[in-house]
């Protein structure tokens, strides 16, 4: 039986892009689906009736909800190719720490760069550029955060890379020049497929925010 | 060699108690420290910099954070007998789910109920017996969330079992009146020496 594989995202969805570049690294062949997040579909609602949220991977009629939690099920049941988490326990429970630790430091502090002004901004920004050296930290000499290999970790953290245009932009700040080694390992990412196939261009999603920004009203 | 298993957390920590409870299924002989968390210790300070948090695990020397990753550390190095996440992949997609769902719910929604008064205060009962009522629709008819076996959601949800007579109190509310499955649940689980010795 062919499996059937739908993904229920929103195009500048940094956690949607994990479960994109986790489908791609497995060759796995699925149906996009764009939701409109201020006209959820019933299929939206009806597979995440907690969260409501995407997005949604649903895997022969089964959803399953939360980025990392999707990216860890694809690697379940799709371990013949590709691994993306390390066989060692140890390495393991190092890789979900790190993938934590990305969703909860980079996306409220990055949310709160563009969304705030003044002193809350500072705040945000340097605890942000602390973050990610941080993570330069983590990544040392090595060619991904999984070694060798690009794995788990890596794809947490790359999406959020679209977003940084609209962080530098707002927040007056250049992520190059704080932490050169950071992006010099997104570099590296982009140059495989299934990242830069799953990316959406860092100046459209500069141009959403603009457009968001509006929308909620801040000046 | 023999395997060197140090926990360090404090009495009181529902995410503390998680590393014990799986670490008493796996039957593995530990050693457990006690933080003052008004005065970390160096340890602590060592071995997890970047939070600063309990509970830590130590085996062989090397740190492992984040209870909810402790248990699936334990589970799968201890893999020999009380499995505690289900084999199947989506079953194991949904466990963790449900704990991430308590994560992301169950304290910070208690937190701000206590934290405030009137009418706001009111919104965050609401809300948190709406979160147990939500984990209650989640257990059904099952004796444990595992099935018949206890699992992850269980061991992610049975500390805060102690902790209900506090959101009772400051919440003015009776569980059992509220939950009355998800009580019958928990007094299951304490019929188990792996929760209450813990």
């Amino acid at each position: 039986m062919a499996d059937e594989v739908v993904l229920l995202d929103f195009w500048p969805s940094p956690f949607g892009m994990r479960i994109r570049i986790t489908l791609a690294e497995k060759g796995i062949k699925y149906e996009y689906k764009e939701e409109d997040l201020r006209n959820k579909s019933p299929l939206l609602l009806q597979s995440n009736p907690v969260h409501k949220k995407i997005p949604v991977l649903i895997h022969n009629g089964k959803p399953i909800c939360e980025s990392l939690i999707a990216v860890q099920y694809i690697e379940d049941v799709w371990s013949n190719r590709n691994p993306l988490l390390p066989s060692d326990p140890y390495h393991r429970a190092q890789a979900r720490f790190w993938a934590d630790y990305v969703d909860k430091k980079v996306y409220d502090l990055g949310r709160k760069i563009w969304t705030s002004k003044g002193e809350e901004q500072e705040a945000a920004k340097k605890e942000f550029v602390e973050a990610l050296k941080l993570l330069e930290e983590q990544l040392g000499d090595k060619t991904y955060f999984g070694g060798d290999n690009f794995g788990f970790v890596d794809i947490a953290l790359v999406p959020f890379y679209t977003w940084f245009k609209a962080y530098e932009t707002f927040g007056n700040f250049n992520i190059e020049s704080e932490c050169p080694k950071f992006i010099a390992w997104v570099k590296r990412c982009l140059q495989k497929e299934s990242v830069s196939k799953s990316l959406p261009d860092p100046h459209k999603v500069y141009e959403f925010v603009v457009e968001i920004r509006k929308r909620i009203g801040i000046e | 060699m023999t395997d060197e298993v140090v926990l360090l957390s404090t009495w009181g920590s529902m995410f503390g108690m998680r590393a014990s409870i799986a670490l008493a299924e796996k039957g593995v002989k530990y050693e457990y420290k006690e933080e003052n968390l008004e005065n970390k210790s160096p340890l602590l300070l060592q071995m997890n910099p970047i939070h600063k948090t309990i509970p830590v695990l130590i085996h062989n020397g090397k740190p492992i954070r984040e209870s909810a990753i402790i248990v699936q550390y334990v589970d799968e190095v201890w893999n020999d007998k009380a499995p505690i996440m289900p084999s199947d992949p989506y079953q194991r997609a949904q466990d963790r789910f449900w704990v991430d769902y308590i994560d992301k719910k169950v304290y910070d929604t208690w937190r701000k109920m206590w934290l405030s008064t009137g009418e706001e205060h009111e919104t965050w009962k609401k809300e948190l017996i709406s979160i147990f009522k939500q984990l209650e629709e989640t257990l059904g008819d099952k004796p444990f969330y595992g099935g018949d076996t206890f699992g992850f959601v269980d061991v992610g949800l049975i500390p805060f079992y102690c902790w209900f007579y506090t959101f009772e109190t400051y919440g003015n509310f009776k569980m059992e009146a509220k939950c009355p499955k998800l009580i019958a649940w928990a007094q299951r689980c304490m019929e188990r020496e792996t929760v209450t010795t813990t």
